[in-house]
């Protein structure tokens, strides 16, 4: 018996913990008819079937509770299964319901998006898969400032808002997770909010722009309307379609 | 203070070559000792539009590779004895060339001639990116259409970020803007963009509009710089932008079909 077999010889790091944002599908029910669920879920994924292959999914009960259905959590969970998608988690689930998925090894997740509720954060089993932020007041990161021309070719990148003096030709991208201003000619890409931010803008004093997106809603040229080419124009979401207004409010 | 000229447009056949030996001879006429150089190695083209091809002995890659010195490879003109030319290999590839050896020929040139013209090859992979890389100033040769147009806005993009000026965070290369193959009758008749437009596009400085013109065919077939043509329409147009590059104030021309200056429009710009 040696000692030498039993000292532990210097190991690098083996592993990590890291904060990671995914974007999952969530399937909120409204009704406990497990036939009419089983039914439908096979109608949404033949509608799409590629999209939906080994999709992850979490389960949504909160409607259903609300309306004080009971459902099978159980049954669900293998309705589910047998549709090829791998529910990950539910959220909106009573205390019964959530001590069902866990037993099911189904993570429990707050209803408040980025949350994990008290109780299910005492269990340390799951891991929180928050929704993108929102929130404005979180948002402090520094504005870039552009005075160069930005060519074609190129590509901007800012993790704020964006200011730009110079023009941005054709075939050129800009990209913020904040706002973005062009104070000059936009012939290229802009997309504004890139992170999920849905209050981004985009403004620009002469809009000729190959594609304008905010939080991944989008629009290419050849659906920009003529009455908004050429001129000073901002750009902004509303109930998730884009608005392009003149800057300069006529009365 | 040497200084190095890149001619320069990402699209091919716009006019590059006829520009490079144009403002080389036009420098070089007005006294000043200037090199020009072919970029484009393995389409040597340079050494026919000068006129030096039955002279080639040592080339660009022979210099870098230490097969032959500079002083031996260099051509001189036979029409001016300040301008001298380095052909570019034509039995090589573009890989031939390295971003220090360029650099060490580049030096070397600078002791001895006031400019040094290089001639890019088209695109924007090894060859365009050596040419342009140790420019002071560049001229970005367009023609009147939208893919010219575009392929210049993206080597300008180029020029303001890959170039050793940007790297090293120094003031950055002035950039020209030559307009070239310029037909006022077909602007007019809307198959061409006017001069307003591509300024428009790439806000650029205008150095000059160079109108089409068939004395451009016959000085590349005679091997003879179009500048040398005083007569010729191109060949003005040429000298005019070699005064303007050193200094000189003069009004544009060739832009509009009436015979006669714009220049109370155009010379501001």
């Amino acid at each position: 018996m040696s000692i030498d077999s039993q000292k532990t010889p210097y190991k690098p790091l083996a592993l990590e913990f890291k904060s990671s944002t995914f974007s999952v599908p969530v399937l909120v029910l409204s009704s406990d008819e497990l036939v009419v669920i089983e039914q439908q879920l096979q109608e949404k994924i033949s509608l799409a079937p590629e999209f939906f292959r080994n999709s992850p999914l979490v389960v949504d009960l909160q409607e259903i509770n609300k309306q004080g259905y009971d459902i099978d959590l159980a049954a669900l969970i293998d309705i589910i299964r047998k549709a090829g998608l791998f529910p990950i988690g539910i959220r909106g689930g009573n205390v019964q319901q959530n001590k069902q998925a866990l037993e099911l090894l189904i993570p429990v997740y707050s209803i408040h998006s980025g949350g994990v509720s008290a109780e299910t954060q005492k269990q340390k089993t799951i891991i929180p898969v928050p929704e993108p932020k929102t929130d404005i007041d979180t948002d402090v990161t520094a504005t870039t400032l552009i005075t160069q021309p930005i060519r074609s070719g190129q590509r901007i990148y800012a993790s704020g808002d964006l200011v730009i003096l110079a023009q941005v030709s054709a075939g050129a991208e800009i990209i913020a997770e904040g706002n973005i201003h062009v104070y000059n000619t936009l012939r290229g890409r802009a997309l504004a909010g890139v992170r999920g931010n849905t209050e981004a803008r985009i403004f620009c004093f002469d809009l000729q722009a190959e594609l304008i997106s905010i939080a991944g809603n989008y629009k290419v040229s050849e659906d920009l309307d003529e009455t908004v080419r050429n001129k000073p124009v901002q750009i902004y979401l509303q109930d998730q379609a884009l608005i392009i207004k003149d800057i300069v409010q006529h009365h | 203070m040497a200084r190095i000229i890149v001619v320069t447009s990402g699209k091919g056949g716009v006019g590059k070559t006829t520009t490079s030996a144009a403002i080389a001879m036009g420098l070089a006429k007005k006294g000043h000792k200037t090199a020009v150089i072919d970029f484009d190695v393995g389409l040597r083209n340079l050494d026919l539009i000068m006129g030096c091809e039955r002279r080639v002995v040592y080339d660009f890659v022979n210099v870098i590779n230490g097969e032959a010195t500079l002083n031996q490879a260099l051509i001189r003109d036979k029409n001016c004895n300040l301008l001298y030319i380095l052909p570019a290999s034509q039995t090589r590839d573009k890989d031939a060339l390295s971003q220090e050896g360029v650099g060490k020929i580049l030096d070397e040139l600078k002791k001895d001639f006031k400019y040094i013209v290089c001639d890019s090859p088209a695109g924007i992979e090894k060859g365009a990116h050596l040419a342009m890389y140790f420019a002071d100033d560049a001229f970005v040769v367009t023609n009147p259409e939208v893919s010219s147009v575009r392929d210049s806005d993206r080597m300008l993009g180029i020029l303001a970020s890959k170039s050793r000026r940007a790297e090293q965070n120094e003031e950055p290369i002035k950039e020209y803007l030559l307009l070239t193959r310029y037909s006022p009758e077909r602007v007019k008749l809307g198959e061409m963009l006017s001069v307003e437009d591509v300024q428009d596009i790439l806000s650029l400085h205008l150095l000059g509009v160079i109108p089409e013109s068939k004395s451009v065919l016959n000085a590349s077939n005679s091997g003879t710089p179009v500048i040398l043509d005083e007569k010729s329409d191109a060949g003005q147009a040429y000298t005019d932008i070699v005064a303007r590059y050193l200094g000189e104030n003069r009004p544009h021309r060739f832009i509009d079909d009436k015979k006669g200056f714009f220049g109370k429009f155009f010379g501001s710009k």
